[in-house]
């Protein structure tokens, strides 16, 4: 802005387009007519998933993001305002600016009127006329945006040098002289066509571009250059190798010859540097149309890599006659563990000294792994293996290098993580562990369930540079202040990094970050938390970096407490009369056919069909729904390794037997009461379970619900029952991981750890089936495909503790108490009532057809009160467990 | 007389202090408030105070001759709510105009009867334009962040309509003020343009934005920085911020917006902050101290008060005003 003649463009926050900004990078996959996946989620309406995907460009180092709504089925100016809408929301993807893509005037204009940033319009251009080009540009200008203009005109879109640089001209001027635009504000996109298509007139497609935008750079002043970029290799559509060295060296090109910004699919694109010689030769042979045989040339070489990728197939041996370090490279880029000790051998008697290979070596491989991951074109779960090819390699190395009696390498900082005080939980934790370890952090894990007094003792007696505390259950977020309390009153400034599901950003600046006078950061995935690290550590800027996150923090705090006062509250007796309401007399309800407890072990093979891939997908950090996952065009190559790996495994697992699934599970007689209790009868003994109700004020003649609603009340003289079940499947998991720890194999630890979690989940699934069939017996006929069961099409819920509809631990302890748990299938509850083992399912059942899921929400302090006096706990206690529900 | 525009490139203008404190003191009722025209309206009137504007003119006028009496240049019409989707509140949708119209008389009888009076130093009507009580880019409901409850045209036909009648009654400028969500001030913006191709008439528009807190950010959440950049396209007489915060706390932001502004900087802070009975109490001095530091550092073209300001707050910073020289505006490179 102090410069008038740069393109500025804003969302929360100001982009500003300098001569020495390299590229701007416009994300492209909201965009329904480039990604398959959004278009599926916005037709399927699932807008909450399509929110997430601006997330992940955001995260990716989009700068500006790309928003389509073009598609014949979707009303594209309702979508268009309603996606915009949501994401203006987020603090975090309303940061950059967006880039309204459209071909239709009036979902531009939609998309003007709900965003109050600077956006840039994609695009108008003079097509229908110079008339409605003005009248466009008018508008734009009044509504403040910048604008794409095509290089089209009357008689059709220009397909040679003269022809683009005619159009722009004449755009230009008519924008700068008879509207008024601001020269800085004009991005051309000068149409990037197919090259090596056969035809002699698209030979010049791609030098015309940059011809053209040469031409443009230097004679319509202050002016910008744009392009979709994946459109020059159109005709190579199957061959992404050749793609995505084209795209690569197309855009090399492009910015040589004045393009600023551009939309590319990251996950569609080489490094350029990486490009084979003899291919890029043959690639730039025919985008510069360097040679008459350029085309043939190329095609004839695509032939020879046809079908491969970057990820080239296993039995692909040919980088074994590379030299040393390139082969060492290429295994932990890969992931490739088979071959890497004879090659460690090899370097290590070339090397003075042993250590040298890991510190050069070894090291500039895991550079190149960290760069890659870094900037997006590595995803976790190969992370994860290259990890444990460099574990191989230095577990290999380590004899050598203690008889050499020389020091350990010197790591980038050494890290503590662990699971907090009573929670079992470290899938997470292990690959935060993982993905730090191997960006040369030495990382200290102290494991699961550590006491924080522990955990402050071992980071003082290690000198650890920072701590990172995970945990997944709700107490744990108490366990995290608590630590971070104490570990202030040893004065010393450690940074603290948060993760786990249950953790959040919000909670982090509320909770946490108060309690201490250093850094704490939350850290929502594992790909940020080496760039989050790396920045806490920085010695030069890291004070910058604490203040910035200090102060996020407290604004995050500030307008949280804003936001929490505008909610209102009706009280637990208002709640309760507004309760939902079932006619019990007119749908009575089903009595069991197997009262009272039952015990089983159950063969794991009858679960596989019942598990549900998608949350295993994101315990990699790898989101998208099952089985589209496997498809998608960013993470779908990662995603079918990793599912067929999982599978190897869980065939293994069954074929050995080698994890063991229990279940309990009871049925009995149960009333509610005037109370929100559930009086349960065994044997002639009464149990409660204390529910909990909603008090969130909703909107008139909606109900407050408990899940005591779903049971008919003593009062009404109908005899009810309910169900409540313990089932795990994690009896061996923590043998089976640590055999592969042992083995340095971290990959195949965090497996065995993700699916005996999905099998625990399986067999919930499997077992609420069982007794909805036959033992209560209430749906006998009922025949669901699993993917209906994953989306609870049946009737009657299975609600579990600790989780939205009953977010209480504490009723754990009533469930084992009836079924006497521990007894019977030794699943214990650690202090903050974790299972353990951890791959366990708990909770009740419900049958009644109005049953449903909900999620109770903040109370208020009279209903903290009422269940302390119910339960008969001190009113600390009560309060200590219900702390994330409490309104305050 | 000279233009706005030209006695902004030699002196620091002074723009008046608050209506609403100012009309306190007069203690009206529910009686008062309807006048004769709106006797029978069938909702209460009472804390509308534009409405006063054609209920008790005098009052309205007494306020500015105030504050003209103790030396501001510029005074605002009172017409912080004058729009359809504000006055929604009283059911006076259809009075909007004549409000808008009636209170540009008045600012503007006031202001040439103190320019008759020393026509050495010419006073100007800046037509008020307020943030309504809607947001354009915020959804009300925490449960549905796609809800919006008001929508870009529906803010754009309330201004213009708003615009149009402070024209009329002849104000010299118009002051899009206390943006808390920049879009609803890009609708105002879009509104402005409109009209002012439709009516051939260049009528210079000032905008003054509201930091709500110490993030230094809008409501909306943009930073200093981003909201410039939003509203950047129109030509703007001024940009600036007022209320929400006191004039220590508003300096970095006021600084950061010069750094950056094409145009000539505005601020009038509040008072102080509010203490806990929602009473402003930074007295005249302390107010033109932290102000005149302003003015020390070369920050600002137009000086004023916002909520809890008075015209003895204004006298001082007027006076304070003839002994400093105005911020430069930055000059194209």
């Amino acid at each position: 802005m102090s410069d008038p003649k740069f393109l500025t463009l804003s969302g929360l926050e100001p982009l500003v387009v300098r001569p020495d900004t390299n590229f701007v990078n416009i994300g492209e996959r909201t965009n329904v007519t480039g990604s398959r996946r959004f278009l599926r989620l916005i037709e399927q309406d699932d807008f909450e998933t399509a929110v997430e995907i601006a997330r992940e460009q955001v995260d990716g180092g989009a700068q500006i993001l790309d928003v389509n709504m073009d598609e014949g089925m979707i009303d594209g100016v309702a979508t268009m305002q309603r996606f915009l809408n949501l994401i203006q929301a987020e603090p975090d993807i309303a940061r950059i600016p967006i880039m309204i893509d459209s071909s239709k005037w009036e979902i531009i204009e939609a998309g003007l009127q709900v965003v109050q940033g600077k956006c840039v319009v994609n695009s108008i251009s003079l097509k229908e006329g110079e008339a409605a080009f003005i009248q466009q540009a008018k508008l734009i200008r009044r509504y403040g945006a910048a604008v794409i203009v095509m290089a089209f005109d009357e008689k059709g879109q220009a397909d040679s040098l003269e022809r683009r640089i005619e159009i722009c001209k004449r755009s230009y001027d008519t924008l700068v002289d008879q509207v008024g635009f601001p020269p800085q504000d004009i991005i051309f996109d000068p149409n990037i066509f197919p090259v090596a298509t056969g035809m002699e007139e698209h030979k010049n497609n791609a030098l015309d571009f940059f011809k053209a935008t040469q031409w443009i750079r230097k004679n319509l002043p202050h002016a910008h250059v744009s392009g979709g970029v994946s459109n020059v290799s159109f005709s190579f559509r199957g061959n992404n190798r050749v793609r995505e060295a084209m795209h690569a060296a197309f855009l090399y090109h492009g910015i040589q010859h004045g393009m600023t910004m551009g939309i590319v699919n990251p996950s569609m694109l080489e490094v350029y540097d990486e490009i084979p010689k003899d291919l890029l030769e043959r690639v730039e042979d025919v985008l510069l149309n360097r040679r008459d045989d350029a085309t043939e040339r190329l095609l004839e070489f695509a032939e020879q890599v046809k079908g491969g990728s970057k990820v080239k197939t296993k039995n692909d041996l040919a980088w074994r006659s590379l030299p040393l370090q390139e082969r060492i490279t290429h295994a932990l880029v890969k992931g490739i563990d088979q071959f890497v000790v004879e090659d460690v051998e090899e370097a290590r008697q070339a090397a003075k000294a042993p250590i040298e290979v890991i510190e050069g070596s070894l090291m500039d491989g895991m550079n190149v792994v960290g760069d890659l991951f870094g900037s997006g074109k590595m995803f976790l779960p190969q992370v994860v293996k290259s990890a444990r090819v460099m574990k191989k390699a230095v577990a290999y190395l380590l004899p050598y290098i203690e008889a050499a009696q020389e020091g350990k390498p010197e790591a980038a900082g050494k890290i503590l993580m662990a699971t907090v005080k009573g929670d079992v939980h470290d899938i997470g934790k292990n690959i935060v562990g993982v993905v730090l370890g191997c960006n040369n952090y030495d990382i200290v894990d102290m494991g699961v369930m550590v006491p924080p007094e522990r955990i402050i003792e071992k980071a003082l007696a290690e000198k650890v540079d920072a701590i990172g505390l995970s945990g997944l259950i709700t107490p744990s977020l108490d366990e995290m202040v608590y630590l971070v309390k104490e570990l202030n009153k040893t004065g010393k400034n450690i940074p603290v990094l948060i993760g786990g599901a249950t953790t959040s950003r919000a909670h982090t600046a509320v909770k946490i970050a108060p309690q201490y006078d250093h850094t704490v950061v939350h850290v929502n995935d594992a790909s940020r938390a080496v760039t989050v690290v790396g920045n806490l550590l920085k010695p030069d800027s890291n004070k910058k970096y604490k203040s910035d996150i200090k102060s996020e923090y407290d604004d995050l705090r500030e307008r949280f407490q804003q936001r929490s006062e505008h909610k209102t509250y009706v009280p637990l007796a208002e709640a309760r009369e507004k309760r939902f309401r079932i006619d019990f007399k007119q749908q009575s309800p089903s009595v069991p056919k197997q009262l009272g407890i039952h015990v089983l072990e159950q063969p794991l093979h009858a679960l596989v069909d019942f598990i549900d891939w998608t949350p295993f997908f994101r315990s990699w950090d790898l989101h998208g729904r099952y089985p589209e996952i496997l498809t998608d065009e960013v993470v779908g190559t990662e995603a079918t390794q990793l599912f067929a790996d999982a599978k190897a495994m869980l065939q293994q697992i069954i074929d050995g037997e080698l994890l063991q699934a229990k279940a309990v599970f009871g049925l009995f007689k149960a009333n509610s009461n005037d109370q929100d209790d559930i009086e349960v009868t065994h044997e002639h003994e009464t149990h409660h379970f204390r529910t909990l109700r909603q008090q969130l004020l909703k909107s008139k003649g909606k109900p407050y619900r408990a899940l005591s609603d779903y049971i008919a009340s003593k009062d009404s003289g109908v005899q009810d029952y309910m169900g409540c079940f313990c089932v795990t499947a994690g009896f061996g998991t923590a043998e089976l991981a640590k055999e592969f720890e042992a083995r340095n194999d971290d990959y195949n630890s965090i497996m065995v750890k993700a699916l005996a979690d999905r099998l625990a989940e399986a067999f919930a699934e499997y077992l609420h089936k069982q007794v909805r069939t036959t033992h209560w017996g209430y749906e006998p006929s009922e025949s669901l495909s699993n993917e209906d069961l994953i989306k609870e099409k049946y009737s009657g819920i299975r609600p579990a503790p600790g989780y939205p509809a009953c977010p209480d631990h504490l009723e754990k302890e009533t469930i084992w108490e009836i079924l006497q748990v521990k007894e019977r299938i030794n699943v214990e509850l650690t202090e903050s009532l974790a299972m353990w083992p951890a791959a366990s399912v708990s909770g009740y059942y419900f049958a009644h057809p109005e049953a449903s899921y909900f999620g109770l929400g903040k109370i208020n302090p009279d209903q903290l009160q009422d269940y302390a006096t119910r339960k008969n706990i001190p009113l600390t206690t009560a309060t200590k467990w219900l702390q994330p529900n409490l309104n305050e | 007389m000279k233009n706005v525009e030209a006695l902004l490139s030699e002196k620091i203008l002074v723009l008046d202090g608050a209506m609403g404190t100012m009309l306190q003191a007069y203690n009206f009722n529910e009686e008062d408030f309807r006048g004769t025209q709106f006797k029978d309206h069938h909702i209460p009137l009472v804390g509308n105070n534009d409405l006063l504007s054609i209920t008790q003119p005098d009052a309205i006028y007494e306020v500015h001759a105030k504050y003209l009496e103790a030396g501001a240049d510029i005074i605002e019409t009172n017409t912080f709510s004058g729009t359809t989707i504000a006055m929604a509140d009283y059911a006076l949708e259809d009075h909007v105009t004549q409000l808008n119209v009636a209170s540009a008389q008045i600012a503007r009888k006031a202001a040439d009867d103190y320019t008759a009076k020393d026509p050495s130093k010419p006073r100007f009507v800046a037509g008020s334009i307020g943030p309504t009580n809607k947001t354009a880019s915020m959804s009300p409901d925490v449960n549905d962040p796609g809800y919006r409850a008001i929508t870009f045209d529906e803010l754009k036909v309330a201004y213009k309509q708003q615009a149009t009648g402070l024209i009329e009654g002849g104000v010299d400028m118009l002051l899009v003020e206390t943006v808390f969500d920049t879009l609803n001030a890009k609708a105002a913006l879009f509104a402005i343009d409109e009209l002012k191709e439709e009516l051939n008439t260049d009528i210079p528009v000032m905008v003054s934005g509201t930091i709500t807190d110490a993030s230094g950010r809008t409501l909306s959440g943009q930073t200093v920085e981003a909201f410039l950049v939003s509203i950047a396209h129109i030509d703007l007489l001024s940009v600036g911020f007022n209320c929400a915060l006191g004039a220590d706390q508003l300096k970095p932001y006021v600084q950061r917006l010069g750094q950056q502004a094409q145009c000539y900087v505005s601020a009038h802070p509040n008072a102080g902050l509010p203490n806990a009975f929602g009473e402003y109490d930074q007295t005249p001095q302390q107010m033109c101290d932290l102000i005149e530091s302003y003015m020390i550092d070369g920050l600002v073209n137009i000086i004023g008060g916002c909520c809890g300001s008075t015209p003895a707050h204004i006298q001082l910073l007027a006076q304070a005003a003839t002994t400093h020289t105005p911020r430069k505006i930055l000059q194209d490179v």
